[in-house]
């Protein structure tokens, strides 16, 4: 199901624009709101709706099999790691589920930015970026030729 | 130039009569754009629907007195410190841009009528508040759009391009800039530069009051609503048909040992 953005709830901060990675979440040029540009080319990932501070934005259902009258609302709350779905069904049926969605408190992980530049060498390694001391490992495990064969 | 009165020294050319028949049809401008604004939108409309649906919605049905207070609450938390906003940078510049053009107007309504000439002296801190307010309209309002301005900070565009969206703060930053020149003008006793930026100033600051149908100018008004709206909902536990809150998990985001929905 698409995603969608109630424009009275928008406070335009761009949380959206910046997560979404399909690139579709936008600035309307009118009244500086976000809206989804291209709800055909959206992965569905929600992560625009669980990022909006203001929980303006909602999933569509498409028209085949939600028709209008149900809606799917998400409720992020970062201080207790949960996230809350509340689906409504059109003949007035409700679903409840909490999820958590974290393992550490919010805001505890580094971002990208904040770590430091790898050197111009890192380019010539097969580990990924700041491997493997980001996965709290000394060294990444490897297979013996033997192991490969065996597959 | 901070302590000195503008529109005293502009009384020699232009009659102050003149001068508040402008300020009065600015308010007018104002209130007609407004009104303008929501028959237009249906935002009015758009809100008491809204209104009803999260009174029928809602679990309990609040009174006069909570009401009341809500709305108190709604003043002092969403409107005077503009706590919506999760961008404290963003909350800045725009509490710094909100108080400076209150300020700004309040000032230039007091200068207009009651110190429209040089034969009325003014108090030192009217004049130092009507600069003060432009001031405070231009770092708020230069910072908004050159670093928080979320089609620049989060799309990548350019400071420079412009759209219907920037017809308010463009409007705005051009008033409250070209007053200051225009003061700073008169001060030096440059007649020609004064009368040129004189102009300019009348032009924008016409555009920021006569373009509210088509400008973000009347969010001030719809925004305190929709805040007070959003308290309402919270407090009838309608919360806008989203979950209710969640109950603290016992073990903080403990995905291993809770594999089910807890």
């Amino acid at each position: 199901m698409p995603t969608f953005v109630y424009m009275t709830s928008c406070d335009g901060c761009g949380h959206c624009v910046d997560i979404c990675p399909s690139d579709i979440m936008h600035i309307d040029t009118i009244y500086r709101r976000a809206y989804n540009i291209e709800p055909n080319m959206c992965w569905e990932c929600y992560s625009c709706v669980k990022a909006c501070p203001q929980n303006a934005i909602d999933c569509r259902g498409y028209a085949d099999f939600a028709p209008l009258g149900h809606s799917v609302r998400v409720l992020r709350e970062p201080e207790k790691a949960t996230i809350s779905w509340k689906i409504k069904f059109r003949d007035g049926r409700e679903k409840n589920f909490v999820s958590p969605i974290r393992t550490t408190p919010w805001e505890s992980i580094k971002a990208p930015s904040e770590y430091a530049l790898p050197s111009a060498d890192a380019f010539k390694s097969q580990q990924l970026s700041h491997e493997p001391q980001a996965l709290h490992i000394d060294t990444l495990p490897t297979l013996t030729p033997r192991q490969s064969k065996e597959g | 130039m901070f302590t000195s009165n503008p529109f005293a020294a502009l009384s020699t050319s232009v009659p102050p009569a003149v001068m508040q028949a402008y300020v009065v049809v600015m308010v007018l401008l104002v209130a007609g754009g407004t009104l303008f604004d929501i028959w237009h939108k249906q935002s009015a409309r758009y809100f008491f629907n809204h209104w009803r649906m999260a009174k029928k919605q809602g679990a309990r049905q609040i009174g006069g007195g909570e009401m009341a207070s809500l709305a108190v609450r709604t003043g002092l938390v969403e409107v005077l410190t503009s706590a919506e906003f999760c961008n404290q940078q963003r909350r800045a510049a725009h509490l710094l841009t909100m108080y400076g053009l209150m300020i700004y107007v309040v000032a230039t309504i007091i200068l207009v009528f009651y110190y429209p000439t040089p034969a009325t002296p003014v108090p030192v801190l009217v004049p130092a508040l009507w600069h003060i307010g432009a001031l405070m309209i231009c770092l708020g309002g230069y910072w908004f759009w050159f670093f928080i301005r979320v089609d620049v900070a989060s799309e990548g565009n350019s400071p420079l391009r412009l759209v219907r969206a920037d017809l308010f703060i463009v409007s705005l930053l051009a008033s409250a800039t070209l007053g200051l020149i225009w003061s700073y003008a008169q001060w030096v006793g440059s007649a020609t530069c004064a009368t040129v930026l004189l102009g300019l100033y009348l032009i924008a600051t016409t555009v920021l009051f006569g373009s509210i149908p088509w400008s973000k100018f009347s969010h001030m008004f719809f925004k305190p609503a929709a805040a007070f709206q959003k308290r309402i909902e919270q407090a009838n536990e309608s919360r806008r048909n989203l979950p209710a809150p969640a109950k603290r998990p016992a073990t903080f985001g403990g995905v291993r040992r809770h594999s089910h929905h807890f």
